[in-house]
């Protein structure tokens, strides 16, 4: 296949609303349980990390140890909802349930389902953002009214995160496959993305794949601009970074998917 | 009258594999048309391209006179599909996949809600509506499915196997309710390897091997002209083959059995066992089985 058809516009109409509602639905059926981890994971982090660690290390950039994790934790949790719904869930769905299958039967065509997918994946990215952002004004570690503004940028990230995933589950063989990404993506980037400590102690180089290449770098960074009130200039460069990458790599994944499934 | 799904020269590749070959068909407004062929025929194949989830790879398909690669989803929106493989949503009850699909057809809730129950009459699982999916017996997933497919109202009706690995009574359910659709004025393209469900359902069918069609006709029809109305079975003997060749019949061997048609069946079987003194002759009535076997058997030999 030619590098264009790899980029062809999909054809998507009103009609892929009802992909996400019914994955909404699904989500609200257990919708009790599906708040536990998100609540609870960012205040086992805190505790663990921000205040334990903290300890120790009591100010990072001028700011308290739990006030420099506060937005990684947020971000984190932005990267992770959008890319395991998109991989493991989706690959679920896609392989094991043919719900896929059993919706282009209908008038929606794939394009539409996986974009469906997709925007799912950012609400849960937001859900989980919300949830978390909750937790740390709790605890008074974020500036407010900017960080309302985190609420709809977790919409960008989950979207770029998304369809990252979306790619992957694309070309997996298998759901284990899953196992690589999440090794040679995920985890460098929760490490090394200005989350627990900040980027310019690594070496240069490091420095400028995580980011060039790392969204978790611009999430952060940006989460970390609203969390502390203080938002440079800059912070324009990586949103425009984002919905660049957001954009052509849902285009990206959508063709990618009709490769696989459209046979 | 304009038929509702034409093909010409329909054909579908798979790298360089040839699923469907080059195949014609016409399918009239309110018949049950069939596809009758061994597995890999390419009965699915096609009827995949029918539903618009398949690019053919040449040649033409119309539904209604819409060219289904240029408008899928005014296509879609008039037909109901039973799919080989069962898809229906586990995550959900009995009641809510009809009520999910109904809302993917953009059918109104109030709408939707009451052609559910009334389908879930229709294929007798009214007392199932708020159980699982997990919960269901293979032929109530069936009947599901029948009723899924039937939420749009469909005009024309794609069952591919409906009936695969269902008990007897699952299936004679399953057949009642395709009888009653047509009834209804409800074209039915159906896909099976069952002879049976064959020439009980189907008013004209093809009979497709290896990707081709190789014979198209109604059942009784095709009977008559490829076996004639009755057949003679005896033990595969070499007196058998000896005492037909002196009375030049035309035969098939089937394994221990050798089919023997005939326009005088009584007097050949007479002959056989008065003459020849061979035992074990039955006659019986020819059926598509014989058709089938005949035809399928003769192209696997060429
Ligand atoms: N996605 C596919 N890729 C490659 N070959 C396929 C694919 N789908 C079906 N085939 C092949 O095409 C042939 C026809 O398959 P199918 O239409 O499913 O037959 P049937 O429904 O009559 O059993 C089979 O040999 C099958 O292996
Ligand atoms: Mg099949």
């Amino acid at each position: 296949m030619r590098v264009q058809n790899y980029f062809k516009i999909p054809n998507i109409s009103y009609r892929v609303w009802k992909v996400w509602l019914r994955n909404m639905e699904v989500f609200m059926k257990t919708i009790k349980v599906n708040f536990i981890p998100p609540f609870f994971e960012p205040i086992l982090y805190l505790l663990g990390i921000g205040f334990g660690l903290g300890l120790f290390v009591r100010e990072m950039e001028g700011v308290p140890y739990p006030v420099f994790i506060a937005p990684a934790l947020i971000s984190i949790s932005m990267m992770n909802s959008a890319f395991f719904e998109c991989t493991f869930a989706s690959f679920v769905r896609m392989y094991y349930q043919k719900t896929f299958d059993a919706i282009i039967s209908t008038p929606l065509n794939m394009d539409e389902v996986i974009f469906g997918e997709i925007l799912w994946g950012s609400t849960k990215s937001i859900i989980n953002a919300s949830i978390i952002l909750l937790v740390v004004s709790i605890f008074q570690l974020v500036k407010f009214p900017e960080s309302l503004l985190i609420i709809p940028f977790s919409f960008l990230v989950g979207l770029t995160f998304s369809a990252i995933a979306m790619c992957f589950t694309a070309i997996v063989p298998r759901i284990e496959f899953f196992n690589y990404p999440t090794f040679l993506f995920i985890t460098p980037m929760f490490l090394f993305s200005g989350t627990f400590f900040p980027l310019h102690v690594l070496p240069l180089p490091i420095q400028s794949i995580s980011f060039t290449l790392f969204p978790l770098t611009h999430a952060v960074y940006i989460t970390r601009s609203l969390t502390m009130g203080a938002i440079e200039s800059q912070v324009i460069l990586s949103l425009i970074w984002f919905i660049c990458v957001a954009v052509i790599l849902t285009i990206l994944s959508i063709n990618l998917m009709k490769r696989r499934l459209i046979v | 009258m304009m038929p509702v799904i034409s093909a010409k020269g329909l054909t579908k590749k798979f790298d360089d594999f040839l699923a469907v070959d080059n195949i014609d068909f016409n399918i009239r407004k309110k018949e049950c048309f069939g596809f009758l062929g061994p597995n890999g025929a390419g009965k699915t194949t096609t009827m995949r391209i029918i539903q618009c989830v398949s690019p053919k790879t040449s040649g033409s398909l119309k539904v209604n006179g819409i060219d289904a690669e240029e408008q899928p989803r005014e296509v879609k929106e008039l037909l109901g599909v039973v799919p080989q493989e069962n898809n229906l949503d586990p995550d959900f009850t009995v009641f809510k996949n009809l009520m999910t699909y109904a809302r993917y057809y953009g059918i109104p809730k109030r709408e939707g809600k009451s052609r559910a129950q009334e389908l879930l009459k229709f294929v007798q699982l009214e007392d199932k509506k708020n159980v699982i999916i997990e919960k269901l017996s293979s032929g109530m997933k069936r009947r599901l499915i029948l009723a899924r497919a039937l939420i749009n109202e469909p005009e024309i009706l794609i069952l591919d196997e409906p009936t695969t690995g269902l008990d007897p009574q699952a299936r004679h359910l399953i057949w009642e309710k395709i009888m009653s659709l047509k009834r209804e004025g409800v074209t039915v393209v159906l896909t099976t390897h069952y002879m049976e469900e064959a020439s009980q359902l189907c008013d004209r069918l093809v009979i497709m091997d290896l990707g081709k069609i190789i014979v198209k006709g109604d059942p009784q029809g095709l009977v008559q002209k490829y076996i004639g109305s009755e057949i003679i079975e005896v033990d595969n003997k070499p007196e058998t083959l000896t005492c037909i060749l002196e009375n030049k019949m035309s035969y098939e061997e089937f394994g221990d059995r050798v089919h023997i048609f005939t326009k005088e069946p009584k007097k050949f079987a007479s002959k056989l066992m008065q003459r020849c003194k061979l035992d074990k002759v039955i006659i019986r009535q020819a059926s598509l089985e014989d058709v089938f076997l005949t035809l399928t058997g003769k192209i696997l030999r060429d």
